[in-house]
């Protein structure tokens, strides 16, 4: 198990070294002068463009600016945002709550509904509930989630007018950041109505965030049962006796989890893109919205270092799902010991 | 009177290319204390007859049957959950792949201990002493290391006596083995068939074994089932079958058996194949292939006759006298 | 024997082949449903000038925001106008022309790279391998979306280079899948015959190999086509892809977005192109992929 952990972590750092170069090669393959790009400064003297040219390192040959960057990454500076001139890792940490609490509510939607029903349809196969689900779901998978979203508001917001349709919360709270879950800050505030409002607000973007992963989830689900259940053991388990509950959803399930639970590490990556989207309709103050202004106020530093902590904190979920894959199946957990 | 009871048992599965017929009429009497051996070629439907009694084939099979019985029970109305209460307890049910029949995911001890919890609601202390005296029972050395043990790190032989182990963890009365030595070494195959046969002396437990393994069958059982392509031809006490065969089927297998035939060159083969599906002869089934085949033979099928245990589907069956080698 | 015997049998078997996949991919109805609806959308792409009842461009002064009508005296619009008074359903059937020349470069680009790195990575093992393997790992290692934007940036908005950054993106799926069934094909005794009758390098790696490697590229490929037009849309949604006024479907919504509250169908019935294109690609890959699975071809 130990040397299962060490050859995981190993295979992580020539990304690590991937991810950087591209990060650092991105600023310098923008189009125009760079000192132009990242100072955001405009007809800049040539002596003022000399200065800038030494403090951002540029002078330097480029594999020395290269390692100067890695080195600095590994201390934690992660550049300093052109627009606010606050260090882009303190931003990063201020947004990410709030992508964090949207990703884990839509994942846990995803899951809780996607799980199910991915099971029910493989047990009754062939049915009319499979197909109506397998139907459904493939309608999910196929949805353009930004129209989604805007479909969701014109309705719920709109139309029937439901739910709030932009933020985190109603204006008429001011709520102390104490975790940056607004979930839990609410709580702690103990206003009245705060925790409802951020509720409220979580509703639609949620499902919207959710959609996708859930499809996902049903679909792989239901198909790693399917190889599940024809296999030998789920035939001893049922000559055993044993209720369709225990045959299912102990026996098939423990084994069709394994599949299960790396397809559910891969949503990770889904719902990063997809909280790009999801927060620029619904106008959440996370990091995909942050990064999509980023980019449109050219505020690259920004966006490099918001592109590397991305990378980082994805590949952490695939090394915990890693272990978690190793965890639950015994055939890898008890080799080699 | 017979613990397990079956008249002309039918399986039909529906397929694509329509409805297919594996089992087609099989007649069953097992008594306590009894010894069956049912051979056959692979598909012959010996062992879809038996899991048409477990309730274990899958929903695309319409089992029909005058009657099927165990111990008073009639088994084509039963309740799923009166079944459930059924199978497992008393009757038992071993498989051909052992590595693959046992769940991957979890402890040997805990699939043995989740069948004495289901059925005799043993509390966990009394569930882990029953487990170390059934891996001991079935000859597993070191049984209170083995039970944390999982399947993948067992050999094939062990997951077999596992399996064992578990299908006599409640005192069946009837314990129905799948072929359970063909995906074993040979060397582990005696073993096996030892360890069954030692445990049927013990507990008194009836014992179906499913083989095509014809040693096998002359060694442990009381009486042989042969069937054929679905059909079973033949029935009758084992010494019987070998001295006298009377279906020609039964007649040709055994002089296919290297043993019988040392005199001769070139071992004696049946000419031809099993009919699938598609190209059923209209008259008995094994006419195509018959050395004896006369013309009704090709024109009507064979009923089943019994004559006490015995039992014959042909026509014009082998002269004792005349073994036709 | 004879050559020409040889390439007639060959045929043979080919026609076989392509019958017997037929007959497994017509037994699905949901993927035929799904490929008539593409065939339907790829006639609609070529035949826009003939299809779409007004040019997606003119602007009709008068009708501005019109909501959809059927029959109507004036300004009568199936699908309704947008902010500019434009045809919604013209813009739409033009939109589909960029939408599947956006798919269809996306898995042409992705098919011919990621091919040819699959190939020699799984050819040539050791350095080379790794060294493309890791490349593709580090593409992998940032949301799709996430990379296309960034490379949007450095190349500038629009349609081609939406189209190249998505390539980019997606690349690593169709190179991994390549080396891997490249790897298992290259230990079977077909391949080691080959190599003993001297057959060259170029010939075992793309005319004995490659063949065998198919199936899983070709599902890759429709579901790539499907995911690429919902990424182009996204990216022209969020204003990184197609530029205004190109009636791009994803466009034409981010071009709409404000008037949804007032006039919803302005941004509903491009979507509902999206999702219809998405949906019938996806039954159609499907369809492909239990068409091509031995293991269910038993059951």
């Amino acid at each position: 198990m130990f040397s299962f952990v060490i050859r995981r972590v190993a295979l992580l750092i020539p990304i690590f070294f991937g991810v950087t170069l591209v990060s650092f090669g991105f600023i310098r393959m923008l189009p125009g002068d760079p000192v132009a790009a990242l100072a955001g400064e405009r007809d800049m003297t040539p002596e003022r463009h000399a200065e800038m040219m030494a403090r951002l390192g540029l002078d330097k040959p480029a594999w020395e600016q290269y390692f100067d960057y890695v080195w600095k990454l590994l201390h934690g500076d992660f550049g300093t945002s052109v627009l606010t001139n606050r260090p882009v890792l303190d931003e990063f940490l201020e947004l990410f709550p709030a992508t964090l609490e949207l990703g884990m509510a839509a994942m846990l939607l995803a899951i809780i509904i996607g799980l199910p029903i991915g099971i029910f349809a493989a047990i009754k196969r062939g049915t009319i509930y499979d197909q109506g689900i397998m139907g459904l779901s493939l309608i999910g998978y196929s949805m353009p989630i930004f129209w989604w979203g805007l479909l969701l508001i014109i309705l719920f917001g709109g139309i029937w007018g439901l739910t709030p349709i932009s933020g985190r919360i109603s204006y008429l709270f001011d709520v102390e950041t104490v975790t940056g879950f607004l979930l839990i800050d609410t709580l702690l505030s103990g206003e009245e109505g705060a925790f409802a409002s951020a509720v409220h607000h979580m509703i639609l973007p949620t499902i919207v965030l959710g959609t996708i992963p859930l499809a996902i989830i049903a679909r792989q689900t239901r198909s790693a049962m399917l190889e599940v259940l024809s296999e030998d053991y789920v035939r001893t388990a049922r000559a055993k006796g044993l209720s369709p509950l225990r045959v299912y959803g102990l026996h098939a399930l423990r084994n069709a989890m394994i599949t299960v639970i790396t397809v559910i590490g891969l949503q990770v990556g889904t719902l990063m893109a997809g909280a790009i989207l999801t927060e620029t309709i619904f106008s959440w103050p996370g990091i995909g919205k942050w990064i999509i202004f980023s980019v449109f106020s050219r505020d690259y530093y920004a966006v490099q270092g918001g592109l590397v902590l991305i990378a980082m904190i994805i590949m952490s979920v695939n090394l915990v799902v890693d272990l978690l894959y190793g965890l639950i199946n015994p055939r890898i957990m008890h080799t080699n010991s | 009177m017979s613990l397990l009871e079956i008249r002309n048992l039918c399986v039909d599965f529906e397929t694509v290319s329509g409805s297919f017929r594996a089992v087609d009429g099989v007649d069953l009497d097992i008594r306590e204390t009894d010894i069956l051996s049912i051979v056959g070629e692979s598909g012959s439907g010996k062992s879809v007859s038996m899991l048409a009694v477990m309730g274990l084939l899958p929903w695309t099979a319409k089992i029909t049957a005058d009657k099927m019985e165990f111990e008073g029970h009639n088994l084509l109305t039963i309740s799923n959950k009166a079944r459930r209460n059924i199978i497992g307890r008393d009757i038992a049910m071993i498989f051909q792949e052992p590595m693959s029949s046992l769940n991957p995911c979890f402890t040997v001890g805990f699939q043995i201990a989740e069948t004495l919890k289901q059925h005799l609601h043993l509390d966990r202390k009394a569930r882990r002493k029953r487990t170390i005296e059934l891996l001991d029972l079935v000859g597993i050395p070191a049984p209170e290391e083995r039970i944390r043990a999982f399947p993948h790190q067992l050999s094939g032989g062990m997951c077999q006596r596992i399996m064992i182990a578990m299908a006599i963890a409640c005192y069946p009365k009837l314990l129905i083995a799948d072929e359970p030595t063909t995906a074993l070494d040979v060397t582990i195959q005696a073993q096996i068939i030892d360890l069954l046969v030692n445990l049927q002396n013990e507990t008194g437990m009836a014992l179906v074994l499913i083989t095509h393994d014809m040693g096998v069958v002359a060694e442990t059982a009381k009486r042989v089932i042969v069937m054929y392509a679905g059909q079973q031809v033949e029935q009758q006490e084992v010494e019987g079958l070998f001295n006298s065969p009377r279906h020609p089927y039964t007649n040709a297998l055994l002089n296919a058996l290297p043993e019988r035939s040392l005199d001769l060159d070139r071992l004696p083969t049946i000419e031809g194949v099993v009919p699938g599906a598609g190209d059923r002869p209209d008259g008995c089934l094994f006419s195509p292939r018959c050395k004896f085949v006369q013309d009704d033979c090709r024109a009507n099928i064979p009923p089943l006759k019994s004559t006490g245990v015995n039992a014959l589907r042909c026509f014009h069956p082998v002269d004792p006298g005349n073994l036709g080698i | 024997m004879d050559s020409s015997a040889g390439s007639a049998r060959k045929s043979g078997i080919l026609r076989r082949d392509i019958l017997e996949f037929w007959y497994y991919f017509s037994e699905n109805k949901a993927a035929v449903i799904g490929l008539v609806f593409l065939l339907g959308i790829i006639f609609m792409a070529i035949f826009a000038g003939f299809i779409a009842p007004h040019d997606p461009t003119i602007q009709y002064r008068d009708c501005l925001e019109q909501p959809p009508t059927w029959g109507a005296e004036k300004c009568n619009f199936l699908f309704g106008t947008d902010y500019a008074g434009r045809d919604m359903l013209s813009r739409i059937i033009y939109g589909t022309r960029l939408s599947l020349i956006a798919g269809g470069m996306v898995v042409i680009l992705c098919l011919s790279i990621g091919i040819m790195f699959g190939v020699i990575a799984g050819y040539y093992r050791g350095w080379v391998d790794i060294t493309i393997m890791r490349i593709m790992d580090t593409i992998l290692s940032v949301p799709g979306l996430l990379m296309a934007l960034v490379l949007v940036a450095i190349l500038g908005p629009g349609l081609l280079n939406a189209m190249i950054a998505i390539s980019i993106t997606y690349l690593p799926y169709f190179v991994r899948l390549t080396r891997s069934s490249y790897i298992i094909e290259n230990t079977k005794e077909y391949v080691i015959a080959s190599k003993i009758s001297g057959a060259s390098k170029f010939r075992i790696m793309f005319i004995t190999i490659l063949p065998n490697c198919m199936a899983p590229l070709i599902v890759q490929a429709t579901l790539s086509f499907s995911t690429a037009i919902l990424d182009t849309a996204a990216l022209g949604f969020l204003g990184m892809g197609a530029q205004p006024p190109t009636p791009e479907w994803g466009t034409l919504i981010a071009e709409n977005r404000d008037l949804m509250l007032s006039a919803p169908w302005t941004v509903t019935f491009p979507g509902l192109a999206i999702l219809l294109a998405v949906l019938a690609i996806n039954l159609m890959g499907d369809g492909l992929r239990d068409a091509f699975d031995p293991k269910l071809k038993r059951s």
